[in-house]
């Protein structure tokens, strides 16, 4: 699967059309790494637990977005946006869409 | 004379955690930016373009998508700095560094996957900010926040730059 943020791909010629496709997951933090975190906290910087975590979300919004484009018979997704929105209080939905797209 | 122990020790707790927050806070936010500069310096001829057509005389092979991203969070001192800032309004300095960190951190990590995929230039980067709720305590701090670039790396059959 060919992904891009971009509206086409570039050396490639866009065929057809399949229209949007998303991919999204509601995570929450796990407490040992939440007690981690706070520790964290105090001396500032980065959260690598935090990062980890979110990205590891990201990855799979982003599978099953890719999922979703595969059982439409796309072979490429373009114009990939990410969303992140802290949900409620300790969960964050991680989310992923775009445009699937049949190219040559 | 117990109420003086209980004193010193509500006094002493905060002023502690400050002064700890402090040193350690001011020691790694220096850190943080020596390694920036050193790793920015190194991949300066890496391009990273916000523009959202690549220039029409690179010859492309192929295309991923990569992205980086860190959470960050301001240290104790700093927070409470911020807090008394709020009062009499104006530049919060502490929280313009961090996300400044943030940022390129994030755009490093965006250059260091391009470059591990085996691209050799990035276009059309965007970064986002989302901020972290906060799971335990209910002051309506926030856990962190979230830095996130992403882009599109580019696989050129010739290095035209």
């Amino acid at each position: 699967m060919i992904l891009s943020n971009t509206e086409t791909i570039p050396g490639r010629t866009i065929r057809e059309f399949y229209g949007v496709v998303t991919g999204s997951t509601v995570r929450a933090k796990h407490i040992g790494k939440d007690i981690m975190a706070g520790l964290k906290n105090i001396v500032g910087g980065e959260l690598t637990g935090y990062t980890e975590l979110l990205q590891e979300a990201r990855q799979e919004a982003l599978e099953r977005m890719i999922a979703q484009a595969k059982s439409v018979g796309a072979n490429a997704v373009v114009n990939v946006r990410f969303a992140t929105s802290s949900i409620t209080q300790g969960a964050a939905e991680l989310f992923a869409y775009g445009t699937a797209v049949k190219v040559e | 004379m117990e109420s003086w122990i209980g004193l010193g020790i509500q006094v002493g707790i905060p002023v502690g955690l400050l002064l700890l927050a402090y040193a350690v806070g001011s020691a790694v936010e220096g850190r943080h930016y020596r390694s920036l500069r050193a790793r920015e310096l190194r991949s300066r001829s890496f391009p990273v373009l916000t523009l959202r057509a690549p220039p029409a005389d690179w010859r492309i092979e192929g295309i991923e998508l990569v992205s980086g991203s860190v959470v960050v969070s301001l240290d104790y001192f700093k927070r409470f700095l911020a807090g008394l800032r709020l009062l009499v309004g104006g530049r919060i300095a502490s929280y313009e560094t961090l996300l400044d960190r943030a940022r390129r951190e994030a755009v490093l990590r965006v250059k260091e996957d391009a470059f591990a995929r085996g691209c050799h230039a990035v276009i059309n980067l965007r970064l986002e900010t989302a901020r972290l709720n906060r799971t335990l305590g209910s002051e309506g701090g926030t856990a962190g926040v979230e830095i996130v670039a992403y882009g599109t790396a580019l696989k050129l059959a010739r290095r035209s730059f």
